[in-house]
């Protein structure tokens, strides 16, 4: 709290909705001190921090009311005014990302992000953090956190139609991190499957930095299928104010305020701050709510998320410069005795609130019911901005709507001066500090071969087989996966209407005609954005954006989740404000705009000494692209003996050192030689928009037959995957097009050669009739940015990487399967 | 010929089965609320795949009671074909229609995957359009999907040939690797004695798409189509 003294708290204005701030009584209590204002507060103090309200928030709060707030009030500043619904730390930083395009129909500020695809085809999408309750309650917490994320889209009137998950454990040597595992994929599985949303892809890293606060983002696409998109802003003085979907209870009090602390051992006490989930009751809110939408009675929708009926009322009222009051008397209960503030707090999950066109009440309500699901008037829209809540006939609650959802604190911290030390200390790091290595392996005790770093590479669970996760994930359900998970740098879903009013064969045909996809990824390489937030920060962007190139998709835009420790520390400040920076920057350079997220803090455990441990900043890009015809698109693995394989980026021969090829930060450093250290590879913009032009172009032509890009292990790890994808071996000569003299005895770290990370690179196979167009091509669209590097061989000649006369690597295909294949298995099996 | 496909809350395959006889096979096809008992103008019925009233309880044990579950039973004992998927089969077996039971899975882990199936019998009109021992690939996607039986409902089922499809490897052997889930002999389909109704854990409208890929699910469909025009 000290960290106060070096920050100024400011509230924001409310310029972008044009409501009145008629909260500010400045004058009444501006020279009350802090302390003067606590010290008559009807709460002890130990209560309000237990709300989650700092002492000067709890001055303002008095401050804007012109009175002590009562209990249920207390309880509402606490959920809106957590960083989960307010984003007190992050909004200045948020403001500089691009978020308007040719292609964006809505940004950030409401449930979710739109997209035009074309052909009158509108894509809803967005990411959601539920890292606290996954990590006391992983089933639910993980179940409920895909819940969370498919209402955000079908809230807009779109059918959702594809999950992805970007997950963080620890070291799967840890029994916790084990559990962890498998209760998240289970949670995920549970919901996911039984809703009917296929989960089409994502991306799990296991590291020691996880391993008390794991982390679950949640990313949902869906196709608009009302004429409208679905907005949030109350309208219509007087209109009424439907409760609909399940009932509520005292389940997940207070999960957002839960969700914006450190975790310590304490937060196992908390279980009743982790939701509880029902995928068959969110199924049937699916198809009622899209249902009522198309019906043209309902003027606004707003899912009960973080801090329920709190922040669906503040939100809706404040969004739409008007008031509403709600009667908590007429909302259906699975518990009694329950009193405002249980009411107000609870998250009890499948519920949403919705402004209906008067008169139009009944026609919505036997919707709901016609699916076995509570739908109710609550209460109305008024003109005075206010929250009113009421309860037996009483007013329990009233609450200028701004003040809760829009006119909230601001923290404008500073920026240390310099990197910090651990940071500064890290860069320091160079290749000469490794053992010496040869071209037949390195010296390290016991020395290893270059096949058995492979192998020890391929067995890491961060590179392996995340079969055992995927297979446990319904990713086929809705018949529009092209590429399934595994097979592909990036998941690819055909884009097809699935319910149109009365349609005709003529609709119909054109539906499944249809050629237009869209392919989503979400990426995320956090020991990068730890070594360097600004650079990794970029480099996410890059790789989701390569990502996409892979599959032959045009990247269109970011939905990110930031993923950070406490910004109230100098460091995790400093990382928070650097990655931003950095995605800024990013966004821009590859016309991708940011239309929305989630910011999750405070992802730090307190150890039993009560020592913070912060994860590492992890800033998930979660990016859609357009695939224009879903025949032409590429998975990662070979297709043929015979077809040659090339190298996009830079090249695999000695040349200029390029800070954006290292091993600084790779996962070969971190594996072999127990080292996160070095500077990570530097975004080079100008090669990676031409690299990833280039591949799109090859394989919207057809020559383009197999694609993946070098991320974790580089390019020895890339070319072993898409042996092992396709089925098929690999004979590469890494010097082949090298025309200088045999140089390998100047070559003195031959690690670097097969395993250092970033080069803008994907390795791409073209069958032998189409490369003579696919080089002339390439001779114009990246003249220095390519190589032909050898030829794919049949299974049984395995994986052979030579340079001159030399073998580096010869390893046989089931061998490097096999490794592959069972790394995480094995160790689940523990 | 008409197609029916039974939606209950919950059901999540619905639309799959209807995007197959609708708008690939050009078939009508009607979309059956479970609330409704009147299923006169139907000729085939599909009970599709999804999770019906939660599966709470158990798989299927819910959705039997419903008022179109009861009209699907009289619909099968006048002859008329009717088909089960994945929940469907579930459902099917829960109604009494298929004998046997689906339990959780072998590793407790609910699987979704491609898996071989060697077809057993091709002179129904489910199967016509197949060869006989043809092996094919279809989706599964099931927590609950390992058949189970007792022995003499088991050696009865084997003795009327009402088999249709067994997890198999790529050659067509039944072996117990290939096997995704525990089912007894390998089961991923049966028929009735009749012949009428059909229960798998398989997907076969997952592959049934040209533009996807995978097309072995819609010979299924496509099997049905003379019958149809026979009985019309």
């Amino acid at each position: 709290m000290s960290d106060l003294s070096t920050t100024g708290l400011s509230t924001t204005g409310s310029s972008t909705t044009g409501s009145s701030t008629t909260d500010r009584s400045t004058d009444r209590s501006a020279d009350l001190s802090t302390d003067a204002v606590l010290a008559h507060a009807p709460f002890a103090i130990e209560e309000i921090a237990a709300e989650g309200i700092k002492p000067e928030e709890y001055a303002e709060i008095v401050r804007r009311l012109g009175r002590h707030p009562n209990r249920a009030e207390l309880g509402m500043f606490g959920v809106m005014w957590s960083e989960h619904c307010c984003y007190k730390n992050s909004r200045p930083l948020l403001k500089q990302f691009p978020t308007t395009g040719e292609r964006i129909l809505v940004g950030p500020g409401e449930n979710a992000g739109v997209v035009d695809m074309g052909d009158g085809l509108q894509l809803a999408f967005k990411i959601e953090s539920h890292n606290h309750p996954s990590a006391v309650e992983p089933f639910q917490g993980a179940a409920t956190g895909v819940g969370g994320i498919l209402r955000d889209i079908f809230t807009m009137g779109a059918r959702p139609i594809a999950i992805l998950n970007s997950l963080r454990f620890g070291s799967l040597e840890e029994a916790r991190s084990r559990r962890l595992v498998q209760g998240v994929v289970a949670g995920i599985s549970h919901y996911g499957n039984s809703v009917g949303v296929p989960t089409v892809g994502g991306e799990v890293y296991f590291d020691p930095a996880y391993g008390g606060n794991p982390l679950v983002n949640a990313m949902a696409i869906g196709l608009m299928e009302t004429s409208e998109i679905v907005k949030s802003g109350a309208v219509g003085i007087g209109n009424p104010v439907l409760y609909v979907g399940s009932t509520t209870g005292r389940d997940g009090m207070g999960g957002a305020s839960f969700a914006s602390a450190e975790l310590s051992d304490e937060s196992m006490d908390d279980r009743p701050a982790v939701q509880v989930g029902d995928p068959f009751l969110e199924k049937s809110l699916i198809e009622a709510c899209l249902e009522a939408f198309k019906t043209g009675a309902v003027a606004a929708a707003q899912d009960m998320g973080a801090a329920g009926i709190t922040c669906s009322t503040s939100e809706m009222a404040a969004k739409g410069g008007v008031g509403i009051e709600l009667d908590l008397d007429q909302i259906p209960v699975r518990e009694s005795g329950m009193v405002p503030y249980e009411y107000l707090l609870s998250e009890s999950q499948e519920r949403m609130l919705f402004v209906a066109h008067p008169g139009r009440e009944q026609e919505l309500i036997e919707i709901f019911e016609r699916w076995g699901l509570q739908a109710v008037v609550a209460g109305r829209v008024i003109e005075t901005p206010i929250v009113r809540i009421l309860f037996q006939g009483e007013v329990a609650a009233e609450i200028p709507a701004t003040a809760l959802a829009d006119n909230t604190p601001i923290y404008n911290r500073e920026l240390m001066a310099q990197p910090p030390e651990y940071a500064q200390q890290a860069w320091q790091w160079q290749p000469t500090d490794l053992p010496d290595c040869t071209p037949e392996g390195i010296r390290l005790d016991p020395p290893y071969t270059w096949n058995q770093v492979l192998l020890r590479l391929l067995d890491s669970p961060t590179i392996a087989s995340k079969r055992w996760v995927y297979r446990q994930y319904d990713h086929q359900v809705q018949n529009n996966t092209v590429l399934f998970p595994g097979g592909a740098d990036a998941a690819v879903i055909r884009l097809r209407p699935q319910e149109m009013p009365q349609p005709t064969q003529a609709q119909l045909d054109r539906s499944i005609a249809n050629h237009l996809g869209v392919a989503a990824t979400v990426d995320c390489n956090a020991r990068y954005v730890y070594l360097h937030p600004y650079e990794g920060a970029k480099m996410a962007v890059a790789e989701a954006a390569r990502n996409l190139s892979c599959v032959g998709a045009e990247p269109l835009a970011v939905t990110d989740n930031l993923n950070f420790g406490s910004p109230e520390k100098p460091i995790g400040y400093w990382q928070l404000a650097e990655a931003c920076r950095g995605l800024a920057e990013a966004c821009r350079e590859f016309a991708t705009p940011v239309t929305g997220g989630n910011v999750s803090l405070y992802n730090e455990t307190l150890d039993a000494a009560g020592n913070p441990q912060a994860i590492y900043p992890t800033p998930v890009v979660g990016m859609v692209g357009r695939v224009p015809d879903i025949r032409r698109v590429c998975g990662q693995g070979w297709q043929a003996a015979g077809d040659v394989v090339y190298l996009l980026g830079l090249p695999a021969v000695p040349g200029v050192a390029s800070p954006s090829l290292t091993l600084g930060g790779s996962e070969y450093l971190a594996i072999l030689h127990q080292t996160v250290a070095g500077m990570p590879p530097i975004v080079d913009f100008a090669l990676e928009k031409q690299v990833q032009a280039a591949c799109r172009t090859g394989i919207q032509q057809g020559w383009v037959r197999s694609a993946h890009d070098c991320a974790e292990g580089g390019l020895a790890v890339a070319l072993a995957e898409a042996c092992i994808s396709g089925g098929w071996g690999a004979q590469i000569q890494l010097d082949s097009g090298y025309s200088g003299a045999d140089n390998s005895t100047a070559i003195d770290r031959w690690d670097a050669v097969l395993f250092a990370e970033g080069g803008a690179r994907i390795l791409v196979s073209v069958a032998e009739q189409h490369c003579h167009a696919w080089e002339t091509c390439l001779e114009t669209a990246l003249p220095q940015g390519w190589q032909r590097l050898g030829q794919v061989s049949t299974a049984e000649a395995g994986l052979t990487i030579g340079w001159g006369s030399r073998w580096l690597i010869q390893v046989d295909l089931t061998t490097m399967t096999e490794t592959w294949s069972s790394a995480i298995e094995r160790r689940l099996a523990g | 010929m008409k197609f029916g496909v039974i939606v209950f809350p919950g059901s999540n395959c619905d639309r799959d089965a209807a995007m197959v006889t609708r708008d690939l096979l050009h078939q009508p096809t009607r979309m059956v609320w479970h609330e409704d008992s009147d299923l006169s103008d139907l000729d085939v019925i599909i009970v599709p795949g999804g999770f019906s009233y939660g599966d709470y309880l158990r798989c299927g044990a819910i959705a039997r009671f419903s008022p179109a579950m009861q009209s699907v039973v009289q619909h099968a004992e006048q002859g008329k074909l009717v088909i089960g998927i994945c929940n469907g089969f579930q459902v099917l077996t829960e109604a009494g229609l298929l004998p046997g039971a689906l339990v959780r899975n072998r590793d407790l882990h609910f699987v979704c995957d491609r898996v071989q199936l060697r077809v057993e019998r091709t002179d129904l009109p489910w199967t016509q359009d197949y060869q006989a021992g043809q092996v094919i690939t279809l989706p599964i996607a099931h927590g609950e999907g390992c058949y189970y039986a007792d022995p003499e409902t088991l050696a009865e089922l084997e003795a009327h040939n009402q088999v249709l499809f067994r997890y198999c490897d790529a050659t067509g052997k039944i072996s117990s690797p290939s096997n995704p889930n525990g089912s007894v002999n390998n089961i991923a389909g049966i028929c009735n004695r009749r012949g009428n109704v059909v229960g798998m854990m398989p997907h076969p409208e997952r592959a049934a798409d040209p533009m996807l890929g995978a097309t072995d699910g819609l010979t299924l469909f496509q099997g049905l189509l003379p019958a149809l025009v026979a009985a019309s």
